[in-house]
């Protein structure tokens, strides 16, 4: 990984620094981080090449687990080992979380009045809405699937369907649509030549 | 709610299984926990599990803290006569929130130099884009189980009206997060909603 960084590369230059970065995007994003991620680490701090984040951020979403996480662990690991990762997932957790917290305990406090349980039941709606609106954007990205966009959006449908209307545990769904879905991928890029500028 | 101590261990032990399974990050494993703590083990409310997802998105962090929320209600309820709730509430956070991290960052830690000198090779590239279409369905049936559990269609038209707003105001302009949670938190408030 230390072949990545060039030496005139800015980097943190402490765990303390790690943390407290990571602190200060975690506490800016809201509905997810990446979108504060990217703007704190290239172009505030510039620990990352634009390219450079892109690169890292594909390696993150192939890994399981929260994307703005295994960035998190890749990121802390490159330049401190095991004890940088730990302490960037520690950063940029441990501050929302404590937030969080509070934020509970204070609706809690609350919950009996009418108006409380009613404003939280709005919240709900919205955040239902909002996690609707967002994976449709995703959707959209589709577009330039090698199923082509009908194909890649067809496993999608049955996905839904499975564990909407059928209720089918995650898992056995993610075994079978998902295996399905990589292994016609795969034969569709198999004969293509890997390429950069993939989308 | 009757919640024994080997309970928790059945909750972390979810927890930590899952966390590997997370490919597209913790929204689309909400399903999979409504399906584990309302339809299986009657464990949280949907109330609950609802309220509990709001809130960690109308406050800063990664999207994982939903799950931590889950921990809290979970532990909420489980909380023995005579004690405080917070206490066991705060624990049932932190224990969740360790549990779903933990699998998984250390996979990461220790997969990633592998998946950095292979990430060209088709056989990377097709799992991350195969799996891309099964996670957006995932992801839309959580939206789907937060609306659909909570409400009865029929009787609360108004709730699915919010949801359905919300989806085209996200889809067309680009909103603050914290303006749309802020109309429907005043929306619910004015009671026009119903009373739960």
């Amino acid at each position: 990984m230390e072949q990545n960084i060039s030496p005139t590369q800015a980097r943190p230059e402490s765990l303390g620094e790690l943390y407290w970065a990571l602190t200060g995007l975690a506490l800016q994003g809201f509905g997810g981080v990446f979108p504060v991620a990217r703007r704190v680490l290239v172009e505030e701090r510039k620990w990352f090449t634009p390219q450079g984040f892109l690169e890292e951020w594909a390696v993150a979403q192939v890994m399981p687990g929260p994307n703005i996480v295994n960035l998190s662990v890749m990121f802390g690991a490159r330049f401190f080992g095991p004890m940088g990762s730990f302490v960037a997932v520690a950063g940029i957790f441990s501050m929302p979380a404590l937030l969080l917290i509070l934020v509970a305990v204070f609706f809690e406090q609350f919950r009996d009045y009418p108006a409380i349980s009613g404003a939280l039941h709005g919240m709900g709606a919205v955040s239902a809405g909002l996690i609707a609106g967002t994976s449709l954007k995703m959707a959209s990205s589709l577009k330039s699937h090698p199923l082509t966009f009908w194909g890649a959006i067809s496993f999608t449908v049955c996905t839904f369907i499975l564990m909407a209307v059928f209720k089918f545990p995650l898992i056995p769904v993610l075994l079978v649509m998902g295996s399905g879905s990589v292994f016609l991928t795969y034969l569709k890029i198999k004969h293509r030549p890997p390429s950069k500028d993939r989308p | 709610m009757n919640i024994v101590w080997s309970d928790w261990l059945t909750v972390m032990w979810q927890f930590a299984s899952m966390s590997v399974f997370a490919v597209g990050g913790a929204i689309a494993l909400i399903p999979e926990f409504h399906r584990f703590f309302i339809d299986e083990h009657a464990w949280l409310s949907e109330s609950q599990f609802s309220s509990g997802i709001a809130l960690a998105q109308a406050s800063p962090g990664p999207n994982a803290l939903m799950l931590a929320m889950m921990g809290w209600n979970f532990g909420m309820n489980a909380t023995p006569e005579g004690y405080s709730h917070y206490l066991f509430a705060v624990m049932g956070f932190v224990l969740c929130l360790l549990c779903a991290l933990t699998p998984s960052c250390i996979l990461t830690f220790t997969a990633t130099r592998w998946v950095q000198k292979n990430s060209e090779k088709q056989g990377v590239i097709a799992f991350k884009q195969g799996l891309a279409a099964v996670v957006i369905g995932s992801m839309l049936v959580s939206s789907w189980v937060i609306v659909r559990g909570d409400f009865v269609l029929a009787h609360n038209w108004q709730i699915w009206l919010i949801a359905s707003a919300t989806v085209i105001l996200v889809w067309a302009t680009n909103i603050h997060i914290l303006w749309l949670l802020a109309v429907g938190a005043v929306i619910g408030a004015t009671g026009v909603l119903g009373s739960f």
